[in-house]
């Protein structure tokens, strides 16, 4: 008994040292963006309640969604189909896309935005006139920055592979593809309707885990000069600190907020009959 | 378990039975020869077997008349329609496969309806074929069931009812029994034999399950690395084996050691001479001597007579019901096993001297198998 109490005890304590060093911190940011510990300031939630009319925000968190979106529809379109290949058709090949989706974690995003600028600034002097130039000039559109789509898309496919694979790995792929092939599925209807619906958790996380990055990637898109939500939230904390702090507080309550929101979706069944 | 139904006829496929044909079917995956020119046909209606060991190449054969192997050379036809280039999901083919492979996130009706919805089928018409269907296999009271709160047998059941579904040409069972418990295996076996007479639709099932298949099938064919050793019907099969290998598979077999007669027509056995069924194997005949083949012959034909001054001695006897098997050391050293009925075992009791008889029959001859113990097979 009295070692169980000291078990628990333990427990106690590695549980409150562990909460204080994620806690301590979100309450310092959140007494400094209300005004505490301010010096001749009250205290109020305008830097809260001032989010919304604040200039740069609706654009930049716009954007920063339409990338999150695209790089989501992206990482699924290339990744899901290369896998079932891979667990169908050509497991050879399972080692080597996965040194390829896992190869972006060993390169850092500096690294990657140097390589990225380099190409971006080479690219015109050499393709000037042709159809290339303006496919470039295309990628950089500043409305819809497609180079950072495909930049964010390099960078998620290490958490997205992981998190597909374990998905792919809990269902029985082949007997689900063969048996709906053999009623006379074709293989889109299969994809759509079979193996799609039983990777919902994998596809829910994955969209989440790319969402999260996208959210709060700020090197390559302050590099090559454009203003998503991370870069607008760096940019005002010089003018508006407590703004800044409370604008990072949000996000971090609808990231949760999200993430649970996901969980509950991947537990859930559908009831309800659909044929 | 929930009995069938007795009258399919509101689900009857609309086609008489169609023949499939496989012509010359070769399939290699690296070194490993699965199919070695398969030739063989299936019957408009009929359920037929395919039986052989692991990696005999059943499984293959029936992937591609699913489409799911596509042969290196050879052709598979159905109604003389050559299919081995037509994709998977227009040979109008219904599976059931060995391990669970129902739909999990859709219920019970919802995957048997599956085909019906992706060939277009109005929910209305494609709900009621379903209600129908999981009616036919006895489940339609758990139509609104996940596989998930369904049990094994349940789970084929269902399984089958959605290969019916679009009324296909062939019914492909890939081993469909084997994840089941013992009882659920033999009451399920029972309702697709049932089930596949009532519609006459054209059923390969592969198995390695010699019961199942002389249960089940009008037809068995035994394969062997890649190629066919014998097709004919569960007792054809069981009596007159055309191979060593089909006699050792099926069933179980006594070897005696025999003498080749001179003409490579007969055996010299248990003082008799006996015509070969089919041919000695070779080589024969080098020095004449005794012990060079066996003649194989079910434990069932043999007879046993209590004789004070036989060569033979009883040494083991094992009570299987109606009968007992009886080993008998045979003068040379070899055993060989004799199923006698139960009730006339009380005269040859463990350690009796006995003598061996041999039906008046053609037999069966297998090259000798040094260190046997006079049995084979299964």
């Amino acid at each position: 008994m009295a070692r169980l109490n000291r078990t628990g005890y333990g427990r106690s304590a590695v549980l409150l040292l562990t909460g204080a060093y994620f806690l301590v911190p979100i309450a310092c940011a959140i007494a400094f963006s209300i005004g505490i510990g301010a010096p001749r300031q009250a205290l109020g939630f305008e830097a809260y309640t001032g989010i919304f009319g604040a200039d740069g925000f609706t654009d930049s968190l716009t954007l920063t969604l339409k990338l999150a979106a695209a790089t989501i529809a992206l990482v699924l379109v290339l990744l899901v189909p290369a896998l079932v290949t891979v667990r169908l058709a050509a497991p050879r090949l399972r080692t080597l896309v996965e040194i390829v989706c896992m190869l972006p974690l060993v390169v850092p995003a500096v690294a990657l935005v140097a390589g990225i600028s380099a190409v971006l600034r080479w690219g015109p002097d050499h393709f000037a006139g042709t159809p290339l130039f303006q496919a470039m000039a295309a990628l950089q559109a500043p409305q819809f920055p497609m180079v950072l789509v495909l930049a964010y898309t390099l960078m998620a496919l290490p958490l997205a592979y992981r998190t597909l694979d374990t998905g792919f790995a809990a269902i029985d792929l082949r007997v689900l593809v063969e048996a709906a092939r053999s009623c006379g599925a074709p293989w889109p209807h299969t994809l759509i309707h079979v193996v799609l619906p039983n990777l919902r958790g994998a596809l829910l996380n994955t969209a989440f885990l790319t969402l999260a990055l996208v959210l709060g990637e700020y090197t390559v898109a302050a590099v090559l000069g454009y203003q998503p939500f991370a870069v607008w939230i760096v940019a005002t904390s010089g003018s508006q600190a407590q703004m800044s702090v409370a604008v990072s507080m949000v996000g971090l309550l609808v990231t949760w907020m999200l993430l649970l929101l996901i969980s509950a979706a991947g537990r859930a069944r559908r009831p309800k009959e659909n044929s | 378990m929930t009995d069938l139904l007795t009258d399919p006829e509101s689900v009857r496929p609309t086609r008489a039975g169609s023949t499939v044909e496989f012509r010359g079917l070769r399939r290699a995956f690296g070194t490993t020869t699965a199919l070695d020119g398969l030739d063989l046909e299936v019957r408009p209606g009929e359920l037929l077997a395919l039986l052989g060991p692991s990696g005999c190449g059943k499984t293959t054969a029936l992937r591609t008349v699913a489409g799911f192997e596509r042969p290196d050379t050879g052709e598979v036809l159905v109604d003389g329609e050559d299919i081995t280039r037509v994709p998977a999901h227009r040979r109008e083919a219904g599976m059931v496969f060995q391990s669970y492979s129902l739909f999990p996130h859709m219920t019970a009706i919802d995957n048997v309806a599956f085909g019906l919805r992706m060939n277009g089928t109005g929910k209305a018409a494609r709900r009621a074929r379903a209600a129908e269907l999981l009616e036919l296999v006895g489940l339609a009271n758990h139509a609104a069931r996940f596989p998930r709160q369904l049990s094994g047998g349940q789970q084929q059941r269902i399984a089958l009812a959605r290969a019916l579904a679009l009324r296909p040409r062939v019914l492909l069972l890939d081993e469909p029994l084997s994840a089941l418990d013992a009882q659920v295996r033999l009451t399920l076996r029972e309702e697709i034999r049932r089930l596949q007479q009532q519609l006459g639709i054209t059923t390969l099932f592969v198995t390695h399950d010699q019961e199942e298949a002389l249960s089940m099938a009008d037809r068995v064919a035994v394969m062997r690395a890649g190629r066919l050793e014998q097709c004919a019907p569960p007792a054809e099969l069981y009596e007159r084996p055309a191979t060593a290998f089909v006699a050792n598979f099926v069933g179980v077999m006594s070897r005696i050691p025999a003498r080749p007669g001179a003409d490579g027509t007969t055996v010299g056995a248990f003082g008799r001479t006996l015509p070969v069924h089919g041919t000695l194997p070779g080589p024969v005949g080098t020095d004449g001597g005794s012990g060079e083949v066996d003649v194989l012959v079910r434990p069932e034909a043999i007879g046993v007579t209590a004789d004070g001054d036989g060569t033979s001695q009883i040494v083991g006897a094992t009570f299987l019901g109606a009968t007992t098997r009886l080993t008998v050391r045979l003068a040379g050293g070899a055993e060989v096993m004799a199923d006698v009925a139960t009730h006339s075992t009380a005269g040859l009791p463990v350690g009796a001297k006995v003598t061996l008889t041999l039906p008046d029959r053609p037999v069966l001859v297998d090259r000798h198998s040094w260190g046997n113990g006079g049995r084979s097979g299964g």
